[in-house]
């Protein structure tokens, strides 16, 4: 202790009056912060090892506990703040490189709450969505510069493959491993009843999922986990993933404790060996490479399945963008820094990338002034939290975006952000039978879709508003948006006028 | 057996003519065709002039015999099968190979079998007749890498900073090794009798192949190199 | 017909306008000049419209070039500089930039409107030619002394801005090639519009609707080659649930294509238009109709208006007067041969 001791962040605060000492709490803790003092017939706590994931609170049949800050801070500093002297302090402990879970916490600009959506008064009428059609449905993928004809005249109507999304939402990529079987099956579960796609992430399809396949995105990332032939024909799509929002620049790594069982058997690597993903895939060291393993997945899939590019929001993310829409890729994802993960660095996580809403304004106006937006659809994510999220990333140009935080949310995750634990007492970020267990995937996928007709319920009204009655309408129409409080180099590169202009 | 000849055709006629037919096919007039064989299962392919990048992607138990060089990303990410090259190869050969064979009898470029992996039955092997260039086996996850610096001449047998980051699997490399440095977190050391045993059916194979004696490249000594810890980055970490 | 006809059609709309803009397009009115592109401009002054004249000789031959002839009258003020140019693409420049003739000219149109201040093509058809001012289309008639041209089709619009001021340029028809444009409404969907077509070497100018309408039409119809069917499928595209419920099954394959190959290309909101071009009109209402439109016919002539009246003002005794359903759109052909 001593010198290495760091008072805990959270107190547990147990109503005594209310405990009936039914032990739940202690059952329900994966990190063993309740116990039970069998002499004197009460409940205890450590608190040093409460992660403040509300399962407790959520259980306690008598609302009998609550988990708060604790009050024990360091003296005040606005330069040295108690997380920046806390960090230290376990670095100077252990040796380690600092590792979070989910997305940059950081008081960083968040574009969307500065951004304001119209609506029609007067001159163009508004639409009422509950008695009047309102198109929410969206193709991804190429469209070809000119329209062909057969010998007889008439059209000839071949496309590229096009993934239908009767929403422009998609479950972005969590990789069994990083979560379980169960949070899998639901968001499986429930891609399907809604026409909608979720993906598998870099780890690999487990076996009894391959019947989802027409809502399946499959992950090819630099790990290659789980890939072979038969996987790649699995799915609707090929995603290959070349960045993350959370830690652009580096690579995966799901630890030994994780790689048991099914989560073996899906990556096809032996149980106990550590599953790294490189940083980079080592075929890919430029942008002419990345053309040829695109062109590698559409070899091997026979050119029926559409290739996604995913890659994090950075710097010139612009130009690469461009790159990758020249690279024969169908679609192109771009993952913001305020993406989620099971695991990043905390120093990478919380300092490289740039906001997505700003990577989506550039890259939209980029490959139009190329002339190539045409060639590819753009999906956005990290982090999209609502329906005007959404509508607001379309009309910034997206064709759809990219939802894992809020699905998570909706499975039951309360944000501790300590995935990397393996001790999810929702039963989403572990590999514990008796935790995964908690996750029912019915109900899980129950939420799923409540969540996902609640938010396309709440773009058909944005849009009903702003008079438009089909989302293609909706997408690039910077017009229906205005900033707020912004400078003007920030309205520049978004595109879109001050509010009042 | 099927003729193909690839002078006026890209890959992608190249593959069509491939998968329409079941029977064996022979490529004539190949270069610089990508992807060669893509996904492909159950059948003998063999390759005059020089295949282009990815051949062999993905690969499920297809042959295929190149009578000249090949280019990059020889048998990326390959399931089963087995690649046979009578020249030199470039580099990332065998990247995150999980089974199958490539054998090479000249050189390989850098990063040979980078990421390679293991599963179960499935045991990728990469038999390297020349030198391999540096990175030999970076990341390297399971499977078997052998490189016998034959006809090398002065050269090193391999070049700089192999089996960085090696965490699984094993490596040969004909010679004592003296002058060559390997990374903290494997053991180098000289192959024993059981080592011999455990490649010497691949090595038969690969003998039989190009044409040499195994009880002659058995007799010189050989490295093995094997990864100390399955999990070398566990220890890197402190949560936050 | 004369102008003089659809001038007096627009009398009993006259509320429909707010004297803010009127404009009237017609075909086949050049009959003399019809191998050549008429150019139909406005300039801020005399030396623009020299400037222009220099930018022009470098890439035309300019076979007249001539005031458009107007009447003096109260209701319309504060004029430009109205001149009109018959003229014909250099061969040389065609060949050097190898762009075809109708592509050059486009181009030139979209050059001047863009970058060249003071100067503004509103129409560039062959044997057609649009006349608009401020002011209500009545009195615009009147001052272009449209009683002097006849034509086989003739469009008319006045006009209630909302978004953008009124001003000359900003009248209907808005035109492009032999493509010109009158449009009722105000449509939700213009930027997604205007940013997608822009990619293709339009500028939207203008800020206003009408004008992303007509290269939309101008890019469906001849730089895609689509039917004039074909291209109010792609603007007026019927919803999904429709097209899922259409029983011809090739008709239900090609309107799932032509959505989902030109999604940015759905105009969504209140529109119904006339689209003229080179031996007919397209009349099409917005696919869930929020403006009216009617349509009547008398032994070869077609009329189509917003409001019944117009057409009665024209011929009192039209026939088979009816509406259009929302996104059909309504093809009006000259009979072949008799005006080319």
């Amino acid at each position: 202790m001593s010198v290495k001791f760091i008072y805990p962040e959270f107190e547990v605060i147990r109503n005594e009056n209310r405990c009936i000492a039914c032990r739940v709490c202690e059952r329900q803790c994966a990190n063993e912060v309740h116990s039970y003092d069998e002499e004197h017939k009460i409940m205890k706590c450590d608190e040093s090892k409460c992660v403040n994931c509300q399962r407790c609170v959520s259980l306690c049949p008598t609302r009998a506990l609550k988990i708060v800050k604790s009050d024990c801070t360091l003296r005040e500093n606005a330069n040295w703040s108690n997380d920046t002297i806390k960090e230290i302090y376990k670095q100077a402990n252990s040796g380690g490189v600092l590792l979070s879970s989910m997305g940059n916490p950081k008081p960083l600009p968040v574009y969307w709450d500065n951004i304001l959506i119209n609506a029609s008064q007067v001159t163009n009428p508004s639409i009422d969505p509950l008695r009047e059609p309102m198109e929410t449905r969206v193709y991804l993928g190429k469209k070809p510069r000119t329209v062909s004809r057969t010998e007889d005249g008439k059209l000839d109507c071949k496309l590229p493959p096009q993934l239908e999304l009767s929403m422009p939402v998609i479950f972005s990529a969590m990789s069994y491993g990083s979560i379980s079987y169960n949070a899998h099956k639901s968001l499986a579960l429930a891609a399907t009843e809604l026409g909608i796609l979720y993906n598998t992430g870099e780890g690999g399809l487990h076996e009894d999922f391959y019947c989802y396949g027409e809502n399946t995105i499959v992950q090819v990332a630099s790990g290659r986990f789980g890939v072979h032939e038969g996987y790649l024909n699995a799915g609707a799509a090929i995603e290959i993933k070349m960045g993350q929002g959370a830690k652009p620049g580096i690579g995966g790594h799901l630890p030994s404790t994780k790689i048991v069982g099914d989560i073996s058997r899906t990556r096809m690597i032996p149980e106990g060996s550590d599953a790294i993903s490189p940083a980079p895939h080592h075929d890919i060291y430029s942008i002419e490479d990345l053309r040829q393993l695109v062109f590698s997945l559409k070899e091997a899939t026979e050119y029926k399945k559409p290739v996604i590019v995913k890659v994090a929001a950075v710097h010139n993310i612009a130009a690469i963008a461009s790159g990758i829409a020249r690279s024969g890729a169908d679609i192109i994802a771009i993952d913001g820094f305020r993406g989620g993960t099971g695991a990043a660095p905390t120093r990478i996580r919380d300092n490289v990338g740039i906001p997505i809403e700003l990577a989506l304004a550039c890259v939209d106006q980029r490959l139009r002034d190329e002339g190539i937006r045409s060639n590819v659809s753009l999906v956005v994510g990290g982090s999209i939290r609502s329906a005007a999220d959404v509508v607001k990333a379309v009309a910034f140009g997206a064709d759809a975006c990219y939802v894992a935080t809020a699905a998570l949310l909706a499975l039951g995750c309360h944000l501790c952000r300590t995935c990397q634990s393996g001790k999810c007492n929702w039963g989403i970020a572990t590999q514990r039978p008796e935790l995964v267990k908690r996750l029912n995937p019915e109900t899980g996928s129950e939420r799923l879709i409540h969540l996902m007709t609640a938010w396309k319920h709440e773009i058909k009204e944005l849009m009903g508003g702003m008079g438009i009655n089909s989302i293609e309408a909706l997408r690039g129409n910077r017009l229906m948006l205005r900033g707020i409080g912004l400078t003007e180099k920030e309205l520049e590169i978004l595109g879109i006028s001050h509010a009042g202009e | 057996m099927k003729i193909i000849d690839a002078a006026n055709l890209d890959y992608r006629a190249v593959n069509e003519a491939l998968r329409e037919t079941d029977s064996d096919c022979t490529i004539n007039g190949c270069c610089g065709q990508r992807f060669i064989a893509a996904g492909m299962s159950d059948r003998n392919l063999i390759i005059n002039g020089i295949p282009g990048n990815a051949l062999g992607a993905y690969l499920n138990n297809a042959h295929i015999t190149v009578n000249a060089n090949a280019q990059d990303a020889v048998g990326d990410t390959m399931n089963e099968g087995k690649i046979l090259i009578h020249g030199n190869i470039g580099d990332a050969a065998g990247y995150a190979m999980r089974g199958g064979k490539i054998y090479v009898h000249g050189n390989a470029g850098y990063r040979a079998g980078i990421h390679m992996k293991a599963y179960k039955e499935k045991i990728p092997i990469m038999i390297i007749g020349g030198c391999a260039g540096s990175f030999l086996g970076e990341y390297q996850a399971g499977g078997v890498i052998i490189v016998l610096g034959l006809h090398k001449d002065d050269k090193h047998i391999v070049g700089n900073f192999p089996c960085t980051g090696m965490h699984g699997g094993k490596m040969f490399l004909r010679g004592n090794c003296e002058d060559i440095r390997f990374p903290e977190q494997v053991t180098a050391r000289c192959a024993s009798s059981e080592d011999f045993e455990e490649i010497r059916e691949y090595l038969s194979e690969y003998c039989a192949d190009f044409g040499y004696s195994v009880d002659e490249l058995l007799s010189a000594p050989f490295t093995v190199i094997t990864p100390d810890s399955k999990n070398p980055y566990k220890q890197m970490y402190v949560a936050n | 017909m004369s102008g003089e006809l659809i001038t007096d059609s627009m009398k009993p709309m006259h509320d429909r306008s707010n004297g803010l803009g009127g404009g009237f397009a017609g075909y086949g009115i050049y009959p003399e000049y019809k191998e050549f592109y008429a150019f139909h401009m406005f300039f801020d002054t005399r030396d623009t419209r020299k400037e222009c004249e220099a930018f022009l000789k470098e890439r035309f031959e300019i076979i007249q070039s001539e005031r458009i002839p107007t009447r003096r009258i109260p209701a319309i003020t504060d004029e430009p500089i109205i001149w009109r140019y018959f003229i014909a693409p250099l061969k040389s420049v065609l060949l050097s930039l190898q762009l075809d003739e109708k592509e050059f000219v486009a181009r030139t149109v979209m050059k001047i409107n863009a970058e060249m201040s003071g100067a503004y093509v509103f129409s560039s058809g062959k044997n057609m030619g649009t006349f608009k001012a401020v002011g209500f289309p009545e009195d615009v008639g009147i001052f272009y002394k449209l009683e002097e041209y006849k034509g086989y089709s003739w469009t008319a619009h006045g006009r209630y801005p909302t978004n953008t001021p009124g001003w000359w340029g900003g009248a209907h028809p808005f035109t492009l090639l032999d493509y010109s444009i009158v449009h009722n409404g105000e449509i939700s969907s213009y930027d997604a519009n205007r940013r997608f077509i822009e990619m293709f070497g339009y500028k939207c100018t203008l800020q206003t609707d009408t004008e992303v309408i007509t290269y939309i039409m101008d890019y469906l119809l001849r730089v895609q080659g689509l039917t004039l069917g074909e291209t109010a499928s792609v603007i007026a595209a019927p919803f999904w649930s429709t097209i899922a419920a259409k029983t011809d099954l090739e008709d239900q394959k090609k309107h799932t294509y032509l959505r989902t190959m030109f999604p940015s290309l759905l105009v969504t909101g209140p529109f119904s238009i006339v689209l003229g071009f080179d031996g007919g009109l397209m009349a099409l209402n917005d696919r869930l109709k929020l403006r009216s439109m009617v349509v009547g016919e008398k032994d070869d002539k077609v009329f189509i208006a917003s409001e019944e009246a117009a057409i009665r003002t024209m011929e009192p005794n039209a026939e088979n007067i009816w509406s259009p359903a929302g996104g059909e759109p309504v093809i009006v052909k000259v009979k072949e041969g008799a005006f080319s």
